[in-house]
């Protein structure tokens, strides 16, 4: 059984060989950039607006209400990168109710190229909020004896972010090709409908980490809120 | 028996251990959390989102330990390293 899209080789030219996990993430990426290309292309303000409009206003409100939720100061800062990582994963996952794709987040080369992306946003977004000088001091904080643990943490919730996202999205794959041969076809498609649910939560939840992660690395030197205690929420 | 079976055997006893084991945990951990998120709903329905979201979060994270369980499983008995290396040794 075939437990990633990355040994299903969709088309080869001369020795490059394309695999279903990048095609299927081309297919991915025109899907977003076209659709609202086409959308933003013509926006209104007057009373009446398209109904395309209002889904992307709905979309784009809800994340900037979320990121706004989890305490960030300036939501529009960072609406872009968790706004895009959500849009990807949910589209990645909710496309496979269409018969033959294969969810490209079911392969960790993928996920692992996301979470990167977050191991490095972070740093970046801190330096360029704090400098480099009290983000660095971070690392020593409580005390210099916690360096080694800090960094440890760092690259722990790395891992943790990329495997996590990829077991659930690989679990689902390997239980419905599992079932279709112990009971075909009632039991499957149930499993299908909680694979919906559980890609578009793992979305949510990975973009929400990564907010959690920007925002507690660009506070936590800060003073402390009223009641004593800096509010800062640390992942794992 | 031969390497082969053995190795094969093995695999598969400890995949199943695995996930069996390394799902205890997570499983009464979700419900204890679960439980207490419900309680605090019906405590303070007004901080009702707050508690939801932190909630998906935390959920997220004990259920990960369980993937990570799966992970290892699905690796032992798809993607074993120990039957290849017995093959090229083998054939070799």
């Amino acid at each position: 059984m075939e437990i990633s899209p990355d040994s299903w080789i969709v088309y080869s030219w001369n020795g490059w060989q394309l695999n279903a996990t990048v095609a299927f993430t081309w297919v991915i990426m025109a899907v977003l950039v076209v659709g609202s290309r086409m959308i933003t292309a013509r926006l209104g303000e007057g009373e009446t607006v398209s109904r395309w409009q209002v889904l992307l206003e709905v979309v784009v409100t809800a994340i900037r209400d979320q990121i706004d939720d989890v305490g960030a100061d300036d939501p529009g800062r960072y609406l872009p990168f968790i706004g895009t990582l959500f849009l990807f994963i949910a589209t990645a996952n909710l496309l496979s109710i269409l018969p033959g794709y294969q969810p490209p987040t079911g392969s960790l080369s993928t996920t692992a190229a996301l979470a990167i992306c977050v191991l490095i946003a972070v740093p970046l977004f801190s330096i360029s909020r704090r400098g480099l000088l009290v983000y660095l001091k971070t690392y020593l904080q409580p005390s210099p004896l916690m360096l080694p643990f800090n960094l440890v943490g760092e690259m722990s919730r790395t891992i943790a972010l990329a495997v996590r996202l990829y077991g659930n999205v690989m679990s689902g794959t390997v239980i419905v090709g599992i079932l279709i041969s112990v009971a075909p076809f009632f039991f499957p498609v149930v499993m299908q409908l909680l694979g919906l649910l559980t890609g578009l939560i793992q979305a949510y939840i990975f973009a929400i980490l990564a907010m959690v992660y920007i925002a507690s690395a660009s506070r936590s030197g800060r003073a402390p809120t009223e009641d004593g205690f800096p509010q800062t929420k640390q992942g794992d | 028996m031969d390497p082969a079976t053995l190795i094969a055997a093995v695999s598969i006893l400890t995949a199943g251990l695995t996930i069996a084991i390394g799902s205890i945990g997570p499983a009464l951990a979700e419900g204890r959390a679960a439980s207490q998120a419900l309680q605090a709903i019906a405590q303070q329905p007004d901080a009702a989102n707050t508690i939801t979201r932190t909630l998906f979060v935390s959920l997220a994270m004990i259920e990960s330990t369980a993937i990570y369980c799966f992970v290892v499983s699905m690796i032992l008995i798809f993607a074993n390293p120990f039957t290849e290396m017995f093959q090229q040794a083998a054939g070799g």
